[in-house]
């Protein structure tokens, strides 16, 4: 078993690089996988820190955190699936304006 | 000891890479690919970290639903190379410099002002087992498990009237654009 903190390490790394998926692509869809990425280096805190305690606390919000961000992918993917209908495209530089 | 330090370094040095490749690759769905390489590594350390429930849940949730429905959405869209070609100037630095802080900080925060570094204690064996997991989710969690069914029902709900909306919205558009015989416009412009 190696030491816990090597899990915190490696965890803020890919929320590091999530972090930095969202600042530099332009594509909404990659932007919303990298927000997948971030939400998943911190279930990986949670599990870490749930085996260092011993309690099950941390894995059941893991398990509440996966569910949401399964709702949150459906009603995303769809609003993404609506702005590309009508502006004909999901470059998050074109969607500056407000209306239509 | 040491196996475990070798699968741990080659494992997460897998799950880096992919979260680079999915960062880097101009092919949206290479990037839904690496992602789901990077949630199945991801799986692999809830397995060590003893918790097979949540990796399970991982691999079939997150690898298999929802990038699925990330990779139905790309080539539904045939969004695969949409990304402008100006690339954002000045944006791009700053986001580097601002991640690296962010690492810095968090590096500063696990290793230096911390005492948490240790190995820790084998747990007993049935730790974590799908019935420990179902116990507590059914008692002491049985209400945040009954509001996540409702977000579930209300997010359904939502991403059908999303799309629905959208249709009906077209079909109006599209009557009176008829009823007027005027000059064809695009179609998203009726929606303004």
């Amino acid at each position: 078993m190696v030491p816990v903190s090597y899990y915190f390490a490696l965890s803020a790394v890919l929320f590091a690089l999530g972090a930095l998926g969202v600042l530099i692509r332009r594509n909404a869809i990659i932007i919303f996988m990298s927000v997948e990425l971030m939400l998943n280096a911190a279930n990986l805190l949670f599990v870490a820190f749930a085996r260092m305690y011993e309690a099950l606390q941390g894995q059941i919000y893991v398990f509440f955190v996966i569910s949401v961000a399964a709702a949150e992918v459906a009603v995303g993917l769809a609003i993404i699936v609506a702005i590309f209908r009508t502006k004909k495209s999901i470059d998050i530089d074109e969607m500056s304006s407000l209306k239509g | 000891m040491n196996i475990d330090l070798l699968l741990f370094s080659v494992l997460a040095v897998v799950a880096v890479i992919a979260a680079l490749g999915m960062l880097l690759s101009r092919n949206a769905v290479y990037s839904a690919l690496f992602l789901i390489l990077n949630f199945a590594t991801v799986a692999v350390f809830f397995l060590l970290l003893g918790a097979p429930f949540i990796a399970m849940a991982q691999v079939t949730v997150y690898a298999g639903a929802i990038m699925v429905l990330f990779l139905f959405v790309i080539m539904l869209l045939g969004a695969e190379q949409i990304e402008s070609r100006h690339r954002g100037g000045w944006q791009r630095p700053v986001a580097v410099f601002l991640t690296l802080v962010l690492l810095i900080e968090s590096g500063y925060l696990i290793f230096v002002r911390s005492d948490l570094v240790g190995a820790v204690a084998p747990v007993a064996s049935n730790y974590a087992s799908p019935q420990a997991i179902g116990k507590l989710l059914f008692t002491d969690y049985l209400l945040p498990f009954e509001i996540t069914s409702v977000l579930l029902l209300v997010a359904m709900v939502g991403v059908i009237v999303l799309t629905k909306e959208e249709k009906l919205r077209r079909k109006n558009t599209d009557a009176m654009e008829n009823g007027k015989e005027e000059a064809p416009s695009p179609q998203g412009e009726g929606g303004k």
